[in-house]
């Protein structure tokens, strides 16, 4: 990490402030009330020198670049939770904490591990460094071939979006073999892009790196018009929201939707290829990028409820008020500096919860989860029978 | 003011496999990924924390690649003042010979009073390129560098020896150094810096008219190390191989 | 230009370094080809002690106050005028912060061909690994002309160049003008750190542990075997570990009984710092990292992964 000594012109303060009407409901942010509401419920509020509320403070007092000074904002892990108890609607999240942290990275101020997500982002197109071309690998070994845009060469109905995590992750690659074998079993006609895809890119916007992320969009742009498709699916929902919600920004306009709610339109046919399963008790943790930034709660549990033998029950938080596992904001890749601050990891919290509900499995629906829980599984006393799996896996396992 | 010049080079990317083309003496370029070469990229810091402690100008040049252009804006936005591209044709058979030769007629219109240069690369076969730069200029040469201060026309370097142990040499400028690391790690660029950068900065481009080669070797042949030196694969998840480990420590009575 | 080969040594502080050992084994098969004579040259003062261990036919001694020290510039121009009076067929350096800094100088100087990162000679050529030790470049020595070579640990074990016959020296005047380049000083590795080269055991890290924190586990897993944690490269740039943990080029050369990668890719400057270790166990996901090539066993699995149970199964053991 570089850069203590950053000078700013007096009138940064000003820019940055006025930088934060742009977001949408942006202008909300001179109606805070200063309740503390946010620093408050904020998960890793506690161990941050500028918790959102106070921040917002030194900006109208005019001595932002303190705050700037600090580093303790890349313990934020955009996981919205701010913004959803804020009584004013002030986009705290997308809006403040993101700005934050765009202003600390162009200063240099970032964090080793960081950075080298973002070089990689940047040179392989993923943030784990690994070769672009292996991209489809995990569909390696499998019995039917997964259909390739490229060399299909004809529309398909839907465009899989595979994302990053679970193209490479190894234990994620195992939520996209099941994706796989739901969707061939429930006859979708779709592809994927392959090498061709390059990461959504949201996870860095969070983290401070527009640039990085108009970057890979432009890149992911030109590869969609390549092809006839009529919708984007993916069960990354980092990806679903930057599909969503940001690219359109960018001039980028696909359908797009998070399997959850493709497959619950389908529910009826899926239903149909049940077998038997025995009975589970399962609690569902909603990811923050399906749960609080896009509302979608209820497809998830459609999905589990539908399963023969599932019983699902409810951790204390759920819902808009759900834990967030640590990984998002650029969280997947500040692991070490966020322990070295807080000697905590906000999944432990999770998978406690998890555990006090007696339920035998905790069922997820994003990419980052099940190797973040897992780990925690491992260390969490009492956890040791926990079971962390991907909606989708109980799914395919159902069938 | 001080005139630091850094040259710095692609070099093939370990992240993909390397395929060696048809004839059988290079690698196939077709799928190859370039990569900034880490040691210059450390010597491109030390350049830019040399600036930034004692003033100066910093001008980096590399020869042309695909990427090269990526490289030398990011480098440019990270806070180089001049950044260069030795226009050749660098695609048949180039060392570092005929490299250092090329740069060494370009930067001489620089009158550099330092030039930086990663220790090595990882594709160098004939040699690492600093010292040839130096000699061919002329100028002394101490590599395994992983510090500098300057004092007037005298420079101080921290040169690396196995162990951990280091002797601080001083040389008198204008000199080469080999970096081997930086005194801080290479600094991260923002994107949004690299793309304004890529609108407003120029890359100078230098002809090289003729490339001479000699002094470098010529492979006969190039191969994959085989296969039959591997280890013995445990097979199995982490239980399995931990369980397969603490039998294996303990036949070699490590337990 | 006789079939000779020179076999430049290298020593520090009055040791003499494995490399040089190392270096008269290859010039020995290069030797073969050639038929000529396998000479050592000394470049020192009051050194001569240093070398009665080497397998040399005979070998060239420069003793000089301004040589007592390395000095590249000293050394440079010192070989360049015994290389070009003798005409050696081939030139052995280390590939190494001593002999890489010369014999690129003295190829530049003398015009003479350079094969870099040498690791064996094989039957009349020379073997090459470049680009991380994923490839390997075969070459020959030139036909007219006295061909250097920088030379990488890996293919010969030290004692193949090793002798209990001490060779004759013969002394060669050595005339030395003002140099650009002096030693100031020696800064000592930070004192009171381990030892790693003469642990047993050690756990080496590399990039792969991803976090300072992590270094725990590693330090963990060391402490239950009686051995110390050491690293690769980017562990010690980012300043997780001191440089006395370094291992390879520019770190220390180990010998231990085990040495566990844990996540550590194996680039050919790790690599010359661990290939004499009696039984190496590497643990990369990568299947074609090249650590599985010099590596007794190998395991395809995430470190992270492997490391509790591993604690777990050696507490239980132990």
């Amino acid at each position: 990490m570089a850069a203590n000594s950053i000078s700013r012109s007096p009138s940064f303060t000003q820019e940055f402030y006025q930088s934060l009407f742009k977001v949408i409901d942006g202008e909300n942010i001179k109606t805070c009330l200063q309740c503390a509401n946010c620093s408050g419920v904020c998960p890793f509020g506690h161990v941050m020198d500028f918790p959102p509320g106070r921040m917002i403070s030194w900006l109208r007092a005019g001595i932002f670049d303190e705050v700037i000074k600090a580093d303790s904002v890349w313990m934020c892990v955009s996981c919205y939770a701010c913004v959803e108890v804020c009584p004013k609607n002030i986009p705290l999240t997308p809006g403040l904490m993101t700005r934050a942290k765009e202003e600390l990275l162009l200063a240099g101020n970032i964090p080793t591990e960081l950075q080298s997500a973002l070089e990689f982002s940047q040179r392989y197109g993923n943030p784990l460094g690994e070769s672009p071309r292996k991209r489809a690998d995990w569909a390696k070994g499998l019995e039917t071939e997964v259909p390739i845009m490229r060399k299909l060469n004809r529309p398909v109905d839907v465009l899989w979006f595979v994302g990053d995590y679970a193209s490479y992750h190894p234990r994620v690659q195992q939520t996209t073999r099941a994706f796989f074998k739901v969707l061939t079993a429930l006859g979708v006609d779709f592809a994927i892009l392959g090498p061709e895809e390059s990461s959504d890119g949201d996870s860095q916007r969070m983290a401070g790196e527009r640039g990085l992320f108009e970057m890979l969009a432009e890149k992911n742009a030109k590869v969609f018009e390549k092809y006839e498709f009529g919708e984007i699916i993916t069960t990354d929902p980092h990806a679903y929201n930057a599909i969503k919600n940001e690219y359109p920004t960018l001039g980028i306009e696909y359908p797009v939707r998070h399997y959850t709610e493709f497959l619950v339109e389908r529910i009826d046919d899926i239903k149909a290829l049940f077998k038997g399963n025995g009975e589970m008790r399962i609690t569902y943790h909603d990811p923050c990028y399906l749960g609080r930034a896009n509302g979608i709660y209820d497809a998830p549990r459609e999905l589990l409820e539908a399963i023969p033998g599932v019983e699902l029950v409810e951790m204390p938080h759920s819902r808009t008020t759900s834990l967030c596992c640590g990984g998002g904001g650029g969280g997947m890749w500040l692991d070490g500096f966020q322990w070295e601050k807080a000697h905590v990891r906000l999944s432990d919290w999770r998978v406690k919860e998890a555990v006090d509900t007696e339920a035998s499995i905790l069922a997820v629906a994003c990419p980052y989860e099940p190797p973040r829980f897992e780990d925690s599984v491992k260390t969490v006393a009492g956890a040791e029978k926990l079971i962390v799996k991907d909606i989708i896996e109980l799914l395919a396992e159902a069938i | 003011m001080t005139n630091i010049v850094v040259f710095a080079k692609l070099v093939p990317d370990l992240v993909e496999e390397l395929e060696i083309a048809d004839n059988g003496i290079a690698l196939d370029m077709e799928w190859l990924r370039l990569i900034i070469n880490e040691f210059d990229n450390h010597a491109v810091e030390q350049a830019l924390i040399l600036k930034e402690r004692t003033g100066g100008e910093v001008t980096v040049i590399a020869p042309q690649a695909e990427g090269v252009d990526e490289m030398l804006y990011t480098i440019a936005a990270k806070g180089a003042d001049r950044v260069m591209m030795l226009k050749g044709d660098f695609e048949a058979g180039v060392n570092n010979h005929a490299l250092a030769r090329a740069f060494a007629t370009t930067v001489q219109t620089y009158q550099p009073d330092l030039i930086l240069t990663g220790v090595q690369a990882n594709d160098d076969l004939d040699g690492a390129v600093g010292p040839l730069i130096a000699e061919y200029l002329g100028m002394p040469y101490i590599g395994y560098i992983s510090g500098v201060s300057m004092a007037g026309d005298k420079l101080s370097a921290q040169k690396e020896y196995p162990g951990g142990l280091i002797a601080e040499m001083e040389v008198a400028l204008p000199a080469v150094l080999g970096i081997q690391a930086g005194e801080e790690p290479p600094r991260y660029v923002a994107i949004s810096k690299v793309r304004q950068m890529m609108k407003t900065a120029t890359i100078d481009e230098y002809d090289v008219a003729e490339l001479n080669t000699s002094g470098g070797v010529t492979a006969n042949r190039m191969y994959a190390p085989e296969v039959s030196e591997r280890a013995e694969m445990l097979a199995g998840d982490e239980d399995e191989v931990a369980t397969r480990l603490v039998e294996i420590f303990k036949e070699a009575g490590l337990v | 230009m006789s079939g000779d080969i020179f076999v430049v040594f290298e020593h520090l502080r009055g040791q003499i370094a494995d490399i040089s050992y190392i270096m008269l084994a290859a010039a020995r098969d290069l030797a073969q080809t050639t038929g000529g004579e396998v000479i050592g040259v000394l470049l020192g003062h009051n050194a001569q002690d240093i070398v009665s261990h080497v397998a040399a036919d005979r070998v060239l001694y420069g003793d000089h106050p301004a040589l007592a020290d390395f000095n590249p510039e000293g050394y440079a121009n010192t070989l360049s005028g015994l290389i070009q009076a003798e005409g050696p067929r081939a030139v052995f350096f280390g590939s190494t912060s001593i002999g890489a800094d010369i014999a690129g100088v003295l190829s530049a100087r003398l015009g003479l061909p350079l094969v870099g990162s040498c690791i064996q000679i094989g039957e009349g050529n020379i073997i090459s690994k470049i680009c991380g030790g994923k490839i390997m470049v075969e070459t020959v020595l030139a036909d007219d002309d006295t061909t250097l070579i920088t030379m990488i640990p890996g293919g010969y074990k030290p004692a193949q160049g090793q002798s209990e016959t001490p060779p004759t020296a013969t002394p060669f005047e050595v005339s030395i003008d003002s140099l650009r380049i002096s030693l100031k000083q020696y800064i000592e590795p930070e004192a009171g750190d381990v030892d790693i080269s003469s642990e047993k055991v050690l756990i080496a890290i590399g990039r792969g542990i991803q976090t300072a924190d992590n270094i725990e586990l590693a330090q963990e897993l060391a402490e239950l075997l009686g051995g110390a944690v050491c690293a690769s490269r980017p562990v010690v740039d980012q300043g997780w570990l001191p440089a006395t943990r370094l291992v390879g080029k520019s770190g220390k050369s180990v010998k231990p009984k085990l040495y566990l990668a844990l996540g550590i890719s194996g680039a050919p400057e790790h690599v010359e710092g661990m290939a004499d270790a009696e039984m190496v166990v590497a643990i990369n996901m990568d299947p074609n990292a090249p650590i599985f090539n010099v590596a007794t066993y190998g395991a395809e699995i995430d470190l992270f992964d492997l490391i509790d149970p591993l604690i777990e199964k050696l507490e239980a053991a132990a």
